[in-house]
């Protein structure tokens, strides 16, 4: 698979302030691609040079082989933009806008297509200004869809979206991956990059700390699992020298074992050999979540 | 094009969907129409002091052609700015500029809006104004139609720069006002231009609303094409046009 994006040395500054600072990646065809951290954490600003809505102070960019300060607006027709702070006119109607959004184009989708798949034709009539938070937000993402782009830029698109359309935004993100459409997602949602990415770049202050698949980084960074039960046992010892445990913190009843590997099977196993049934046990699994605070040292939502 | 004209037909839908803007713009010259015609009536007379007034010709011949610059100011004082100030504030034009529609469809758009709006309210005042006063008829079409043009290119401009430099609604509104009524009163939509004296002369004279109208009552009142006022004002729009371009923002 080739590079569709790619970005070397990419640097942009307000004023004092470093948003983007020396990032570089790549994005290949057809992947769905996450930029994962905190609000202010340059993931924007980066994606908005992408779409040749910001000039960066230095470094090269490469989308779909276009230069996005020099051919932008050639750029903007083969891609699709959803932004985080934008607005339609509030007297607009919902069919006016994809109407007038798919007029750039002629390779753009039937618009009432899009309409059913992001639950709007209830409101194809309906004005900009009358639509609730999640349904101006999956307009937005119509309206991203509409002119049938080689990449979509996705910013925080699930934000205002209740738990069940979070669910559908992600499947059909996926359906619009496997008919070839590249995706760039910017989030905040450790569970959405988890869920939906195939690679995650994780950004704190302006730089790329690390970037791999979400398995990938859980295992490079947050390998270990836990097994969490209780007992009133109180020799124990024994769990120390089954495969794959590391530690084993006992608090009263309570035992914590963390270890790798395939390390609950094999906790589950020696428990039932010692005798031992307990009714609670239960595994954690790390999360992108637990590779986030080791690598910032912070959580996403600080 | 396609573009262009899906958002030019959009953008007159939301034009009418905003009822104050319609009124603004066409209905508050119609009203002035009135007041100024119960008030003057279309007899040409000089007051008592023997003073010459609207030009030396009837109240309503001087204002019908008068209240198609109105029509023009009200668009480019008030309603392009604010909607182009709003556009901008609340991210609209960065989302229709991420979408790839240009700045020229963006700004044609609202050139042919302008202009439909400008005919249409002309209009308005010119048939009422025919069947309520019977005024004398525009005497040199061929001459009003250029001129209507140059005024309506003039003030589209103004609007296009007033947009560009303000920052939000608020700015366009509170400014937009101000511009609008000192400009009717002093610029010869209000009160005959003869009675204005001293420093209200003189910054009548420099709006660009007396010259468009010295520009388009010249050939209504059959006095031919108004050179001097022509350069004035494609001057001005010259120097509007170049200013909004270099100060138009998406963002």
């Amino acid at each position: 698979m080739s590079s569709i994006v790619s970005v070397k040395n990419l640097r942009k500054t307000y004023g004092n302030t470093v948003a983007v600072d020396d990032i570089s990646f790549e994005v290949a065809e057809g992947e769905i691609f996450g930029f994962l951290g905190p609000n202010g954490a340059g993931k924007t600003t980066t994606v908005e040079c992408l779409q040749a809505l910001r000039v960066p102070d230095s470094g090269t960019i490469s989308v779909l082989g276009l230069n996005p300060q020099v051919q932008a607006q050639e750029l903007r027709l083969l891609i699709g933009s959803q932004l985080q702070e934008s607005a339609l006119p509030d007297r607009i109607r919902v069919w006016e806008a994809l109407d007038l959004f798919s007029s750039v184009t002629p390779d753009a989708l039937d618009w009432r297509v899009l309409l059913e798949q992001w639950d709007l034709a209830g409101k194809r009539k309906a004005s900009f200004s009358s639509l609730s938070g999640g349904q101006r937000q999956r307009l937005f993402i119509a309206l991203a869809l509409v002119n049938n782009p080689k990449v979509v830029f996705l910013d925080e698109m699930t934000t205002g979206l209740d738990p069940a359309a979070r669910r559908v935004a992600w499947d059909l993100i996926r359906t619009v991956r496997e008919k070839g459409t590249t995706v760039v997602l910017v989030t905040h949602f450790m569970d959405e990059a988890e869920n939906l990415c195939d690679r995650v770049a994780i950004v704190d202050r302006g730089k790329i700390v690390a970037d791999d698949s979400p398995q990938g980084l859980i295992t490079q960074y947050a390998g270990e699992v836990r097994v969490i039960f209780t007992t009133d046992e109180t020799d124990i010892s024994w769990l120390d020298k089954v495969d794959g445990v590391n530690k084993v913190a006992v608090s009263g009843p309570r035992v914590e074992v963390t270890g790798s590997g395939p390390v609950l099977a094999l906790v589950a196993a020696a428990l039932v050999e010692h005798g031992i049934v307990p009714a609670d046990l239960r595994v954690e699994q790390p999360t992108l979540e637990d590779v986030f605070l080791k690598l910032t040292g912070h959580g996403a939502g600080d | 094009m396609r573009t262009l004209f899906k958002l030019s037909w959009v953008e007159i839908k939301l034009f009418l969907r905003e009822p104050i803007t319609v009124i603004f713009t066409l209905a508050l010259p119609i009203i002035f129409l009135f007041v100024m015609g119960g008030v003057f009536g279309n007899t040409t007379d000089a007051d008592d002091s023997g003073m010459i007034v609207f030009r030396g010709v009837g109240p309503l011949d001087y204002y019908i052609p008068a209240y198609f610059a109105l029509v023009m100011m009200a668009i480019g004082t008030v309603a392009l700015p604010v909607h182009l100030a709003g556009y901008r504030e609340r991210g609209i034009l960065r989302r229709l500029r991420a979408s790839s529609i240009s700045v020229w469809s963006v700004l044609g758009s609202q050139i042919i809006v302008s202009c439909i709006i400008a005919v249409v309210g002309s209009l308005l005042i010119l048939a009422l104004g025919i069947l309520v006063y019977s005024p004398n008829l525009p005497q040199s079409p061929e001459l009003l139609i250029p001129a209507f043009i140059v005024g309506l290119l003039c003030f589209t401009a103004l609007g296009f720069f007033l947009g560009a430099v303000l920052p939000s609604t608020r700015s366009a509104q509170g400014l937009g006002l101000i511009l609008f009524f000192v400009m009717m009163i002093l610029g010869g939509a209000g009160p005959p231009p003869e009675v204005l004296t001293g420093a209200m002369d003189i910054v009548g004279k420099i709006t660009p609303l007396r010259h468009v109208i010295l520009m388009l009552q010249d050939p209504s009142l059959g006095f031919g094409w108004n050179q001097d006022a022509s350069l004035i004002v494609a001057g001005i729009t010259v120097v509007l046009i170049i200013l909004a371009y270099r100060f138009f923002r998406w963002e």
